[in-house]
């Protein structure tokens, strides 16, 4: 089946006074339809760029985006301004129209689109109804939360049935527990609707929640990219273990000892793995980074243990662990 | 002879004519003004580098010709344009010949007025409108113009009341309004009592539009509860 979105070997080049910005250097990627796909970068790694070339409102310098079968780069401005329906977008500051309710704002594509007012009120009610904001249609962005405003930017996205929805560090101005229930609705919409979503994020967080691939921006070009499963198991490029065992929270004191990195994917979350292993094998091990949590009772995340000194100890600790089907990896390279 | 002549019928009359011909100059100025001045802001903010049609030459053409214009005194732009002026009305005193010269200088007032309102919109809010598939009309209108409203109307309160002191200064040539009541009288004729009422009703328009234009602007304004 031909992918959802082709991105080929697009290039994007800012010119400013005296000195150029290569922020894009040729990027290819295929995303299939259905998929969550994840684009992942620290600040300035090009990613917005990239989503922004996604529905060329910011023309890459060369390459193309082909959306199903439609290449972006031959299309005249009418026929692009069309596709862009086909494409929603939400943004991280929701970007609503200060001075319309909320129904007003879910109406407005539909108006661009040229749907009959009736037909487009009828349309937002569903859509508020499936966000969860049908009491609020009356009330004016600046009477809402963050959460509420970035649902009323996921309402007006569904407004004209789209095939693809970009989400630009939608959920970056938000706190964990609204994040979490973002997440959960643009995961429904996935599922419900069939729609594509590429999540744009600097948070390795959103995309183990929500995603099922990821690629990884590194200064404008394309690092890694796989499913969510293989790239945080088995991180390869410098990029993608910077996030993923997130830069900010390393342990200096790791130097020179030896460290494993242990990731839970299937484990049961009430078998307590690490005691019973300081158990059975009678040392302590000092847990330097925990992050995990339970998705529907199973462990999710990952930890970097200090191993005892002892060598043998050591292995058996690794063999304990492999034997429970947790993935393992020596980090001492890493830090 | 210290009489004073206000509470005499007719001068009553003659100011509250002149109240009538002062609004009808002003506000017909102010209408026309916007008629150019409005396109021309909007062509300013979208022909501006980081515009949504960017055209250095369209821009440079549209800044420097409102610069020109915002600084010739309005009393020589009276003055200078007098040949417009009758080749337009056919006359150059009277209050619709001062209409003239008044759009004449509202109008590069205007689209400066109207180009820093619109430059307050949020991008993002345009960049969400563009990925909707809209048109450049579309957001002019429904985005630019729509989000800025409470911006505009009180801009357009500030060009009212600035209008109307220009309107006064055409009193000079004959303008007609309250203005040209306080110079023939204040000023040619020494009755400085004529003078001081027609500027306390000037005062008191200015303040009366200054009021409406911002309690408008506020109830228009869906930011605040």
């Amino acid at each position: 089946m031909e992918p959802m979105i082709q991105i080929r070997n697009v290039t994007k080049t800012f010119i400013g006074k005296g000195n150029q910005v290569e922020a894009l250097k040729g990027i290819s990627l295929d995303i299939q339809k259905g998929d969550i796909y994840g684009i992942i970068g620290m600040s300035g790694a090009g990613k917005s760029t990239l989503v922004r070339c996604l529905n060329f409102l910011e023309r890459p310098t060369a390459g193309t985006v082909i959306i199903e079968d439609k290449d972006l780069s031959t299309l005249r401005e009418r026929e692009l301004r069309l596709v862009r329906t086909e494409i929603a977008m939400i943004f991280q500051h929701f970007n609503l129209l200060m001075q319309r309710n909320v129904l007003d704002n879910v109406c407005f594509p539909m108006e661009i689109a040229g749907k009959k007012r009736a037909e487009a009120v009828g349309r937002a009610r569903e859509l508020l109804k499936i966000v969860g904001l049908e009491e609020k249609e009356g009330s004016y962005p600046s009477q809402l939360s963050g959460g509420q405003k970035q649902r009323v930017a996921i309402a007006r996205a569904l407004a004209n049935n789209p095939k693809i929805l970009l989400c630009d560090e939608s959920t970056s101005a938000l706190d964990p527990a609204t994040t979490k229930s973002i997440l959960a609705l643009l995961q429904q919409i996935n599922r419900e609707f069939g729609i594509t979503i590429v999540i744009i994020t600097h948070e390795m967080s959103v995309v183990q929640e929500v995603c099922s691939h990821v690629a990884i921006i590194d200064s404008g070009e394309l690092a890694e990219h796989g499913t969510v499963e293989e790239v945080f198991r088995r991180p390869q490029s410098r990029a993608a273990k910077e996030l993923v065992f997130m830069a900010d929270a390393r342990v200096e004191e790791m130097a020179g000892k030896r460290c494993i990195r242990i990731v839970f994917s299937e484990n049961s979350s009430f078998e307590p793995v690490i005691a019973n292993m300081v158990l059975e094998c009678k040392a302590p091990v000092n847990i330097l980074l925990a992050d995990t949590k339970d998705i529907g009772g199973i462990a999710h995340g990952q930890m970097i243990l200090q191993l005892p000194q002892d060598e043998t100890v050591a292995e058996r600790m690794i063999q304990y662990l492999r034997e429970r089907k947790l993935a393992v990896e020596e980090v001492e390279s890493y830090v | 002879m210290f009489e004073l002549m206000i509470f005499e019928p007719a001068i009553f009359k003659m100011l509250g004519e002149d109240i009538l011909t002062t609004l009808y100059m002003t506000l017909a100025s102010t209408l026309l003004g916007y008629a150019l001045g409005l396109p021309m802001g909007v062509a300013l903010v979208v022909t501006a580098k980081d515009g949504l049609r960017p055209n250095g030459l369209v821009y440079k053409v549209l800044d420097i010709t409102a610069n020109i214009v915002r600084s010739i005194p309005f009393l020589i732009l009276l003055i200078l344009v007098i040949p417009l002026t009758r080749a337009i009305v056919g006359k150059n005193y009277g209050p619709t010949a001062t209409v003239v010269p008044l759009t004449l200088a509202a109008a590069p007032f205007i689209a400066r007025m109207v180009e820093s309102s619109l430059l307050e919109v949020e991008k993002g809010v345009i960049e969400a409108a563009q990925s909707m598939g809209a048109g450049l009309w579309t957001i002019i209108t429904k985005v630019m113009i729509g989000e800025a409203r409470t911006s505009l109307i009180a801009g357009a309160t500030i060009v009212l009341g600035t209008v109307l002191g220009y309107s006064a200064m055409a009193g000079v040539v004959g303008g007609g309004g309250l203005g040209d009541t306080a110079i023939t009288y204040g000023y040619y004729r020494y009755e400085t009592d004529i003078m001081l009422v027609t500027v306390v009703l000037l005062v008191l328009l200015v303040q009366i539009m200054q009021w409406t234009g911002m309690k408008l602007a506020r109830k228009l304004d869906r930011r605040v509860n």
